[in-house]
């Protein structure tokens, strides 16, 4: 097999972030979480080689999974992780918003609502009697739905799970007051710079590559698989022309709605298109 | 009138996920002890039906992002069992080598950056890096090792995409995995030196008669496969476990908890389980460390788990030298075929926090009718809840600083995952630990 490349290294050889600042003077961070797996706050804290530089560099106020010590707020930059899926989370994150001069939400989770947004299409009181003995015990949205959904959000990093190296990135441009910016290409694009052989022309399988946001490094393909956009769609998404060409090599409606109806299917493009072609199947074969 | 004291922490921390922690005390006598899990459901089982059931591993995988391999073995067998799927041995080494990779990396973030500053002093494993920069430094290092193992075989550490029903979606590189002997033999001299630091450590006296439960087999120690066994002598099929374990949803959580049957009693799972059934297949370095640092009694002190869990490292580090030696990436098909067929089919597998089962139902278009999954957290937490009403008596004379810090302590040391029990945990001693005299109930 072809050595894969590695994502690329944003800060190849200097610090992510800027100089140990003196004590009191750092920057504040909160780490906040919301429906999600934890995956995203591990991502941050699997930045090795760059772990103690970042925390010479802000002052980790609120970050409950690595730490018990809290500071209180405001904040110079929130950082949340997951979805609101509750009425005490819909209220939390205005809270949150007040006390962070910044803040971005990481991960499919907070940007899309994650994988838990399947649950907007069905029946909650179904899912909660499915799940729970007494679903009188719990609380709970019918939505999971994005944190941009219910208060304005400064930077959104895709990802499920993020990648670590570009919320660095993030972190770094708003501590000097930048404007971040991220590639905005493809998957299709990082897989062909890859170098790898087309999941979707060679071998034929539906692939959401070409609509989804670069970022990965195009992993999936990489490793003779379809991309199921966990990077969210590519801005300027074209999702007429995928389906176009998937429906040109027969792939079942099915596949093509599930693949989209994965942990971005609730961002806006995906869920419009996953709708459209349910849409579109019910008016040419009528049940 | 009778004093009547609460604690409340505002929030568990370093933990994964949320959740709380009331306890009730009237004088001497604990009235109440609720670990309340906070954490938002998020319907997994529910969410699962209809999906075609090659889309699992990726769509379980998160549940945590902290054990996503746990989820995707559990999961993968599970359904390679529901259509009588049979897989050469070769994908099971590749699977088992997998596994060790997630212990590995689960077990140090544990052991240094959650656990390890509650012995030393600090509030965070940041500041205790400061003070101690080599245990966090070579923590670290040994995190990155797991991570690297994970990325090689599952594509990346977190939510690896690389993991099929059948086996793999591409057959990992033998040249790859060879460039980590280097770490390894580093970090097999590396982490004894850490732990034998670590045994010098002031443990907790606090001691139970635990039903440790685990998966057991006769010539390894237990990582996808095995029997359910239990310290009573319990040794039975996967495919029995539903009928001596049940979940039970108590109303002050989003996730259930599960009991031994037939007198729903509260059982452990995790490293202390697995080390007290299973230590006789510990690798040789992983043996010998164990009897230096913990004798030959049986531990009852689920403060050990730190070194257990430090010892567990070294036996995947072990396992993971000789399998990497032995491999060939050639030779054999990276994934089985799935076939087309009705079917259920359960299984468990050892996730880092103890036993993780599943069981699935298939209709003959390939798509989950029915999800059942029960995640350690769920299977400890009546154990935790056990643990504190034990404890609690002991620090009727402690501050409320000191008491709701020790029992913090003790819920940390089962590394528990709430993100996993819903499918965890703050502690709430409520009025913020203020002690406080109410009347009588009514
Ligand atoms: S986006 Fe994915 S990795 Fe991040 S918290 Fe949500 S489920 Fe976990
Ligand atoms: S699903 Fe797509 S975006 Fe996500 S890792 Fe795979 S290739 Fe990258």
């Amino acid at each position: 097999m072809s050595p894969p490349i590695p994502a690329p290294d944003v800060f190849p050889n200097k610090s992510p972030v800027p100089a140990e600042q003196s004590g009191s003077n750092r920057p504040k961070l909160g780490v906040y979480k919301f429906a999600s797996c934890d995956g995203c706050q591990l991502a941050l804290l699997s930045v090795e080689n760059h772990l103690r530089q970042l925390a010479d560099s802000v002052e980790i106020c609120y970050f409950l999974e690595a730490s018990s010590r809290i500071v209180p707020g405001p904040y110079d930059i929130g950082i949340v992780e997951g979805s609101v899926t509750t009425a005490h989370d819909a209220e939390r994150i205005r809270g949150i918003r007040r006390d962070c001069r910044y803040l971005i939400a990481i991960g499919a989770c907070a940007t899309a609502g994650g994988i838990q947004a399947l649950r907007n299409w069905a029946n909650v009181e179904e899912y909660l009697s499915y799940v729970y003995a007494e679903p009188q015990y719990i609380d709970t949205l019918a939505t999971s739905t994005a944190i941009s959904e219910h208060v304005p959000v400064d930077f959104e990093l895709r990802g499920c799970p993020i990648e670590p190296q570009q919320l660095l990135r993030v972190i770094s441009d708003l501590l000097v007051d930048r404007q971040p910016r991220l590639a905005r290409h493809s998957v299709c694009v990082e897989c062909k710079l890859r170098q790898n052989v087309c999941v979707a022309v060679a071998r034929g399988i539906p692939c959401l590559g070409p609509i989804t946001q670069a970022g990965c490094g195009a992993i999936c393909p990489s490793f003779d698989r379809e991309c199921f956009g966990c990077f969210g769609p590519q801005e300027n998404i074209n999702a007429a022309s995928w389906i176009g060409h998937c429906r040109s090599t027969d792939h079942a409606t099915s596949r093509l709605v599930q693949l989209l109806r994965n942990v971005n299917s609730y961002d806006s493009h995906f869920r419009e298109a996953g709708d459209g072609l349910i849409a579109k199947s019910i008016s040419v074969e009528p049940s | 009138m009778t004093e009547v004291r609460k604690f409340s922490v505002g929030a568990l921390t370093r933990v994964e996920g949320e959740g709380a922690l009331e306890i009730h005390l009237r004088g001497s006598q604990v009235e109440r002890i609720e670990l309340r899990i906070y954490e938002p459901p998020r319907f997994f089982e529910a969410l699962l039906r209809g999906r075609d059931l090659r889309e699992v591993p990726d769509i379980v995988a998160r549940i945590c992002g902290i054990c996503p391999v746990a989820y995707q073995m559990s999961a993968c067998q599970a359904l390679e069992k529901a259509l009588g799927m049979t897989l050469p041995p070769e994908i099971s080494h590749l699977r088992r080598l997998l596994y060790c990779g997630e212990w590995i990396e689960s077990h140090t973030l544990h052991m240094i950056m959650l656990h390890a500053p509650d012995f030393l002093g600090f509030e965070n494993s940041l500041e205790m890096a400061r003070k101690h920069p080599d245990l966090f430094d070579s923590g670290l290092r040994i995190r990155k090792l797991g991570n690297d193992l994970l990325t090689i075989l599952g594509g990346r550490a977190i939510h690896p995409i690389n993991i099929a029903v059948g086996g793999f979606y591409r057959t990992p590189s033998a040249e790859r995995l060879r460039g980590l002997l280097h770490e390894i033999v580093w970090a097999k001299t590396k982490l004894p030196e850490l732990l034998r630091q670590m045994a010098d450590w002031n443990f907790p006296q606090f001691e139970q008669d635990y039903q440790f439960v685990s998966l057991h087999e006769p010539h390894e120690y237990p990582l996808n496969t095995g029997c359910v066994a239990a310290s009573d002598g319990l040794s039975i099929p996967i495919e029995d476990y539903e009928q001596h374990f049940r979940e039970v949803h108590q109303p002050h959580s989003t996730a259930l908890q599960s009991l031994r049957l037939p007198s729903l009693t509260t059982y452990l799972v995790g490293p202390l389980a697995r080390f007290q059934l299973c230590r006789s297949q510990l690798t040789p370095a992983a043996a010998s460390l164990a009897n230096q640092l913990l004798g030959s009694v049986p531990l009852r002190n689920n403060a050990f788990s730190l070194l257990v869990r430090g010892i567990e490292v070294l036996f995947a580090i072990e396992t993971a030298e000789t399998l990497i030696r032995c491999y060939r990436d050639h030779g054999f098909p990276c994934r089985v075929e799935i076939p087309r067929r009705s079917g259920w089919g359960c299984h468990a597998t050892e996730a880092p926090r103890g036993l993780l089962y599943h069981r699935y139902e298939v209709d003959e278009q390939g798509q989950i009718s029915t999800a059942t999954i029960i995640p350690p957290t769920s299977q400890n937490q009546a154990q935790i809840e056990s643990d504190l009403r034990a404890l609690v008596p002991s620090l009727l004379s402690a501050s409320d600083a000191e008491a709701t810090r020790a029992c913090e302590n003790l819920i940390r040391h089962y590394d528990p995952c709430i993100s996993c029990a819903t499918h965890f945990l703050r502690v709430r001693w409520r009025q913020n630990g203020t002690l406080r005299r109410e009347g009588e109930p009514v």
